[in-house]
């Protein structure tokens, strides 16, 4: 068995590198990534867009994109950092429902200043992120399990804090802030400024830190990441609370511009998230993928959203082509993997990792983890 | 793979041999036991609370309504089992509801319209199925997609349509009411095709080897087993029931509009769950899965009469996973815990 898994890993190794090929000319080396088959991908809807479908090129578009896509592309920013450790959290839109609910509620029924209903919605999203990141992190669940779990709870709770009712009469003053343009005649949208925020924030942690690197290395082999001194449970906590907090803030931004909070609110939403995230190039198996690749993701889904709805075309094919990019984003590599490994000279990869959704901590034991972690404290 | 050792010991009770805390250890282990305790108890309270809950037409709702469940279930366990996961059987649920309806409004029988819907479901599973053991891709990333991509496909065939229950068979719709022995039809069916697929996975060869493939895949890939095959199987085996599913969802509710069983996929995943089959691969049985999707079922209908508004029903379900998942856990930790203890006793 351990002459195996070595093997594997050095195949793994040659096959998943994560940093930029050196040996290879610096054209090839920024033309041949996932993050610039996306980027290019995304320049070519845009500009098909604009020459084909009539009213793409003019003001509104843009800015109604930016509007409306805006839960999506701040949802995928901490999403990106969860699966790049390997993780998943499919309870994110769940979690926007219920700080919906909970800014309703604490705003028209308990009469809070809006402000402090912001905060308090915000944090509940906080306190659901963290009930996820405790359950994965120290109890050692597999994330799916838990936020698919989590994912029927915080509905759940949404719908029986509210019932069938529909909570509106937020004050016009933060409705209007949402629609509001960062400067007149603009097409870019006021909410766009906490994006560029957000994700340049992300982007350091991500790319620019240490607690990014051990990111990456959690996603890559857990074990070698806790021997090199990375606190896995930490990191993974951190990371689920941080997506619950902007699934919190994108919650209270959906309210805001819908100016209804409602159960059944942004039903479905985070397979949209999760599917801009793998069309960005984030491996679903952890380890690989980049933030600026997952904001060409992002946008390339509400291009094609915009440009489709434009085109008078319904929203349901759009589902089906969302869907039919996802399994195209994730088989495409492997295609590619398969012709290379028809190359003389390459080693195919063994078949063992074919069929898991996501790795769990197969190696060690969780208990063996917890003690090691426990004593290097 | 250290978090599903010893998690069905009720399959193998010869090895373990007996310690002190013996049969209230053994209750506590066998979750289908546990399971079913908790759904007698659900079922005895409620009746305690109204008098009518077990007689007329609660009676048969009762029963009738997991029968859908029961069979989604049984395909899920066979998906999870071997370490993957199906998202997409409500999608496909209403494909082939809808497809089995438009079957009989252009005149063709029953039959074929059934037989056209389990067939027609098959193949969306073995789409699912081709792209996940050939193309070596997660399940979950997969499913995702064609759910997106079947509801979608659904949404513009169907439109704003519906088939009415005028357009089908009057025999057809009456097999969806129909009771033997004031049992429904349907549900004798669904539990059939559970002791089938139970069957199958305990005593067949090629089910034994689905659990091989879910404990360890490394292992049975070194053991010699037709990985892909199997996968494959199993996908066809889910999409196939799930077809079977919704030949059900037409006979039951007589009516099929673009949104039929949409988000019935997570409770299939949580009966499974809940029935103590492990969400990565390896253990758990249809039996327990089954129990699950009746457990769910007749919350559903407990909540009410407890005084809970039926709209917390979704909260009381995740509460559940997670609590099942904890448990698991937990009972996964004792297990290793004795493990270890034994293997130092015995040098």
């Amino acid at each position: 068995m351990s002459a195996t898994t070595t093997k594997k890993t050095i195949d793994e190794a040659v096959d998943e590198r994560t940093y930029a090929s050196y040996a290879r000319p610096l054209l090839w080396r920024l033309v041949a990534t996932r993050e610039f088959a996306v980027v290019a991908l995304l320049l070519l809807v845009f500009f098909y867009s604009r020459a084909n479908i009539v009213g793409f090129d003019g003001p509104l578009t843009l800015y109604f994109l930016f509007l409306q896509s805006a839960p999506i592309m701040l949802l995928a920013l901490p999403m990106t950092l969860v699966i790049i450790t390997g993780e998943i959290d499919l309870s994110v839109a769940s979690t926007m429902a219920l700080t919906g609910a909970i800014l309703g509620i604490a705003y028209t029924k308990w009469d809070l200043p809006f402000v402090l209903s912001m905060v308090l919605a915000i944090g509940v999203g906080l306190a659901c992120g963290l009930f996820n990141g405790f359950l994965v992190s120290y109890v050692k669940l597999p994330s799916i399990a838990v936020t698919i779990g989590t994912l029927a709870l915080y509905r759940g709770l949404a719908q029986g804090f509210l019932g069938t009712e529909a909570i509106n009469g937020f004050p016009e003053k933060w409705t209007d802030l949402t629609k509001e343009r960062i400067s007149d005649g603009s097409s870019y949208p006021l909410v766009l400024i906490p994006f560029v925020v957000l994700a340049i924030a992300f982007g350091l942690l991500l790319h620019f830190s240490s607690f990014g690197r051990g990111v990456y290395e959690i996603g890559l082999n857990d074990e070698a990441a806790r021997f090199t001194g990375v606190d896995i449970a930490r990191t993974k906590l951190i990371l689920f609370a941080l997506a619950g907090a902007v699934a919190g803030l994108a919650g209270v931004y959906q309210t805001l511009y819908s100016g209804v909070a409602r159960g059944d609110a942004s039903q479905n939403l985070e397979l949209q998230v999760i599917a801009a995230v793998l069309l960005g190039g984030v491996s679903i198996f952890g380890g690989r993928g980049t933030l600026p690749g997952v904001v060409a993701g992002v946008l390339l889904i509400a291009v094609i959203n915009s440009a489709m709805r434009l085109d008078g075309i319904r929203t349901e094919v759009t589902d089906i082509i969302i869907g039919c990019l996802l399994v195209a984003s994730v088989l495409a590599p492997m295609l590619l993997t398969w012709v290379s490994g028809l190359a003389p000279g390459r080693v195919r990869r063994t078949a063992s990792r074919s069929s898991t959704p996501t790795e769990p901590s197969v190696t060690g034991g969780p208990s063996l983890d917890s003690k090691s972690a426990n004593e290097r404290q | 793979m250290s978090t599903t050792v010893d998690t069905t010991p009720s399959t193998d009770p010869g090895r373990r041999r007996p310690d002190a805390r013996g049969v209230a250890g053994d209750l506590l282990r066998s979750r289908e036991l546990a399971v079913l305790v908790v759904l007698l108890l659900l079922v005895a309270v409620a009746t305690f609370k109204s008098n009518g809950f077990l007689t007329g037409d609660s009676w048969r709702d009762l029963l009738l309504t997991p029968s859908i469940l029961l069979l989604l279930a049984a395909g899920q366990t066979m998906v999870l089992i071997t370490r993957n996961v199906d998202l997409s059987v409500a999608s496909t649920l209403g494909l082939t509801a809808y497809a089995t309806g438009e079957l009989m409004s252009s005149g063709q029988s029953p039959w074929v319209a059934a037989l056209g819907g389990v067939a027609f479901g098959a193949f969306l599973g073995a789409i699912n199925g081709v792209m996940i053991a050939f193309g070596r891709v997660p399940a979950l990333v997969i499913t995702l997609g064609t759910s997106l991509a079947f509801r979608g496909f659904l949404l513009h065939w169907a439109g704003s349509d519906r088939v009415n229950a005028s357009e089908m068979d009057s025999g057809f719709l009456a097999l969806g009411t129909k009771q033997v022995l004031t049992i429904p039809v349907l549900t004798i069916i669904a539990l059939l095709v559970v002791v089938a697929v139970g069957y199958y996975l305990r005593t067949a060869r090629s089910g034994r080897e689905l659990y091989a493939i879910g404990s360890d895949p490394a292992a049975a890939a070194l053991f010699g087993l037709p990985i892909r095959q199997r996968v494959l199987g199993a996908f066809i085996a889910s999409g196939a029931l799930a077809g079977l599913a919704g030949v059900f969802f037409a006979a039951r509710y007589g009516g099929v509009s673009s949104n039929a069983g949409q988000g019935i996929e997570l409770q299939a995943i949580a009966a499974a769950v809940i029935g103590g089959v492990a969400i990565f691969g390896g253990s758990g049985s249809v039996w327990g899965a089954a129990i699950g999707a009746f457990l769910l079922v007749t919350i559903d209908r407990v909540l009410p009469i407890l005084g809970v508004p039926d709209f917390y029903q979704q909260a009381v379900v995740g509460g559940l996973i997670i609590g099942a998942v904890v448990l698991d856990r937990f009972l996964a930790s004792r297990a290793e815990h004795r493990l270890v203890a034994e293997r130092e006793v015995t040098p």
